[in-house]
């Protein structure tokens, strides 16, 4: 399966399009924060940007830290499914999860990307991309021995 | 969020308290421009001076920010340390996106805190921070500190002022996000004379998408237009920087103190050359794909041993104008030097460079000596314009000091005033012609984009007073609109009007949709009239004899039909503010403050 990867953020020019149309079209909703894809700066402008966004960790740890299994990994390739109807808003997963990559609004509901891929077509240099996970990748290799 | 009223935060720094406003009139400001002049009508004091405590600092966002791209500016509203009159500065960077996303349509800033402060805001907070500590701190480590201080990377935004905001300079900016700025009129100095040295605004809110499925088609179209045509090419290419090679070819680049409008040492400035060597990369105001943020780079030997050091410096055409031609400094590198000194003590990058070429050619002449400029001032000396820029931003002297309240106040002291190149305000780079001259020196910003009028000049040698105003009045109704969305002027030629009505529809603003001309007319009369409330009198505004020695691709200028245009132009602005007209567009209602 192939997961979203952030691979050029040095081309990143902040103008947040991404999280845009991640919130738009994915969560109906009109923010830079609850997407699955948020920029922030990495020190200041001057030190241009960083994406913050699921890694698709296999096994992953907001997953396994959730408690009522609203968080669950995706069946294979890496990435979690969060059920909006199953979550008690504790905020595990967020806590668990070792990039910040999940947002917790302020009714303390956690939005993660769902590796769509509907955000990279918003990003007008490129820096994101589809690509097959390392998970996937790995089990490729270990079906092919 | 789609609301028919402005909510608005208004903050009193005397207090550290603050209440959210229900303002009322939506439907006939629509927000940017036009509400910034309806609140100061409201929270303002027309008669009182600009440093009086109770004058608001006024930042307003438009009805479309954030739900459309290049709907990415703040206006900010205030009364001028400059002029002593209303004025209004607008500015890209993060503010505008931060502002929607707390939740308001403006934020009122009034009182003044007891001691140097930060304001910090957000969907759910607001705080005034005693920061004593920050004070005489340059911009860079001002932002760097209130960085550390506040939480909230990525989605909140820092506006701080320097050296010359706290020394209440009229040419005082406000940095916005680092690398765009309040730049013109001294909005840097209001929030000196408040004792306020940052504003932090965390954007950390979420809203419900309009419910239908008009806006994602109609935002597909917008974006498509911006990325995938040639239509915003210009600005993310070689950026507004393309304009030095084209300006001088018309001669019309102001060069040493306007001596010269064509000089073959362009070359050491273009766009081209900029990009080609000293370009590091492209950045982005939010909310806005085109990415026409260039930065280049100072880069300097600061100890033996090969120790270097480097900064980051947006440039673009109108700072290039300012701190290179006008002042004769022809190296790329020595022109990012001296704007990266403007920007660590905060000044207007414009009115700061062009107020220094005054000064060197003051000093040529005699007029000024060292004992005044305290560094020798010439043409093409970097070194002495980077410790002339730290000196104006300090007010370091009586002469300075003098310089920092406009170069017309100094050269009434000093004398000067003749060649002193002042349009309302330190000019803007197009010697463009007579057109342009009037319409900067009348013009409410006194901003080349308050009209078209340096484009004017650039398509037309016919001198017809009538059909200039006719043009100019004409034109101004369309910005005045465009600037209360508050869309980014770069991004005009996508938001004409069909666009924009679609834009407005397609979230619920269909009486602004309908009533587009009128409500640009509207906004119009209202910022003049609150102008006017405070001291604004066109035949009080005087061209410099340094005009009439001007030479363009259309000749010299002609001073009989330079006057006769001022004059005309001057009487179509009162007619703006006439009773009938306030009437008609029902602003008779309301009253001076």
């Amino acid at each position: 399966m192939k997961t979203l990867t952030a691979a050029h953020m040095e081309r990143c020019i902040g103008c947040h399009s991404c999280s845009f149309a991640c919130a738009r079209q994915v969560h109906k909703l009109l923010s830079w924060n609850t997407a699955g894809i948020r920029i922030s700066s990495s020190g200041g402008l001057s030190t241009g940007f960083v994406a913050k966004v699921c890694l698709a960790c296999d096994p992953a740890p907001c997953a396994v830290a959730c408690p009522t299994q609203a968080m669950s990994p995706r069946k294979k390739g890496g990435g979690v499914i969060h059920k909006k109807d199953l979550c008690i808003r504790c905020g595990k997963c967020a806590e668990a999860c070792p990039v910040d990559a999940i947002y917790l609004d302020l009714k303390k509901r956690p939005f993660v990307c769902i590796h769509c891929g509907r955000c990279v077509k918003f990003c007008p240099h490129e820096c994101l991309e589809m690509r097959e996970s390392e998970s996937t990748k790995r089990a490729k290799k270990e079906d092919a021995l | 969020m789609i609301r028919d009223y402005f909510r608005v935060l208004v903050v009193d720094l005397a207090t550290g308290k603050g209440n959210v406003a229900k303002i009322e009139g939506r439907n006939e400001f629509a927000g940017g421009s036009g509400l910034g002049a309806l609140l100061f009508d409201i929270y303002g004091h027309a008669q009182r001076p600009w440093d009086d405590p109770d004058q608001p600092l006024i930042f307003s966002i438009g009805a479309l920010t954030g739900l459309f791209p290049l709907m990415s500016k703040t206006v900010c509203s205030f009364k001028s340390p400059y002029h002593d009159q209303f004025a209004e500065s607008h500015a890209g960077g993060r503010s505008a996106l931060a502002i929607r996303f707390a939740d308001y349509d403006a934020i009122v800033i009034k009182g003044r805190a007891p001691r140097l402060s930060c304001l910090s805001i957000g969907m759910s907070h607001l705080e005034v921070k005693d920061v004593q500590f920050l004070a005489g701190k340059d911009v860079f480590s001002t932002g760097k500190l209130l960085r550390r201080m506040f939480p909230g990377s990525g989605h909140r935004s820092i506006l701080r002022i320097g050296p010359a905001g706290e020394s209440l300079s009229g040419m005082a900016c406000i940095n916005a996000d680092t690398y765009r700025h309040f730049g013109r009129l001294g909005s840097g100095g209001v929030m000196g004379s408040k004792n306020l040295k940052g504003i932090v605004i965390q954007g950390d809110g979420s809203f419900a998408l309009p419910d239908n499925k008009d806006y994602s088609k109609v935002f597909d179209e917008v974006y498509e237009k911006m990325t995938g045509t040639d239509m915003m090419s210009k600005y993310h290419n070689l950026g507004t920087a393309a304009n030095l090679n084209v300006l001088n070819e018309l001669k019309s680049l102001p060069w040493r103190n306007l001596q010269a409008t064509k000089d073959d040492d362009i070359a050491g400035i273009t766009g081209e050359k900029f990009a080609d060597d000293t370009l590091l990369r492209n950045a982005a105001c939010a909310g806005c794909p085109v990415g026409c943020i260039h930065l280049g780079f100072v880069r300097e030997k600061f100890m033996e041993q090969n120790q270097y050091m480097y900064r980051q410096v947006a440039y673009d055409y109108e700072p290039i104008f300012a701190t290179g031609s006008m002042l004769g400094v022809t190296d790329a590198f020595h022109v990012l030097a001296i704007m990266d000194e403007i920007e660590k003590v905060g000044l207007d990058v414009m009115s700061g460079g062009v107020a220094l070429a005054w000064a060197t050619e003051a000093f040529e002449k005699g007029i000024i000596t060292e004992k005044e400029t305290i560094v020798p001032l010439a043409f093409g000396d970097a070194e002495g314009y980077k410790k002339a820029v730290n000196y104006l931003g300090q007010a370091e002297n009586e002469f300075y000091a003098a310089l920092s309240k406009g170069t017309l106040v100094a050269a009434k002291k000093y004398g000067g005033e003749d060649f002193a190149c002042v349009l309302g305000q330190e000019m803007a780079g197009y010697a463009t012609g007579e057109t342009f001259y009037v319409a900067e020196s009348l013009g409410f910003r006194h901003s080349h984009l308050d009209s078209g009028g340096y484009a004017w000049d650039q398509k037309n040698d016919k001198k017809d007073v009538d059909a200039v105003c006719d043009f100019l009045i004409g034109d101004e109704t369309g910005r005045a609109f465009i600037t209360s969305m508050v869309a980014c002027l770069f991004g005009r030629g996508v938001y004409n009007d069909e666009q924009l009505s679609a834009c407005l529809k397609s979230v619920g603003y269909t009486e602004i949709a309908e009533n587009m001309d009128t409500i640009g007319e509207r906004v119009r009369a209202m910022r003049w009239k609150v102008r006017f409330d405070t001291g604004y009198d066109p035949d009080a505004i005087s061209i410099p004899k340094r005009y009439n020695e001007v030479t363009t691709w259309k000749g010299k200028t002609d001073p009989e039909y330079l006057a006769a245009l001022k004059k005309e132009y001057g009487n179509r602005i009162r007619n703006l503010v006439s009773k009938e007209a306030l009437i008609r567009l029902g602003l008779d209602k309301y009253e001076k403050n």
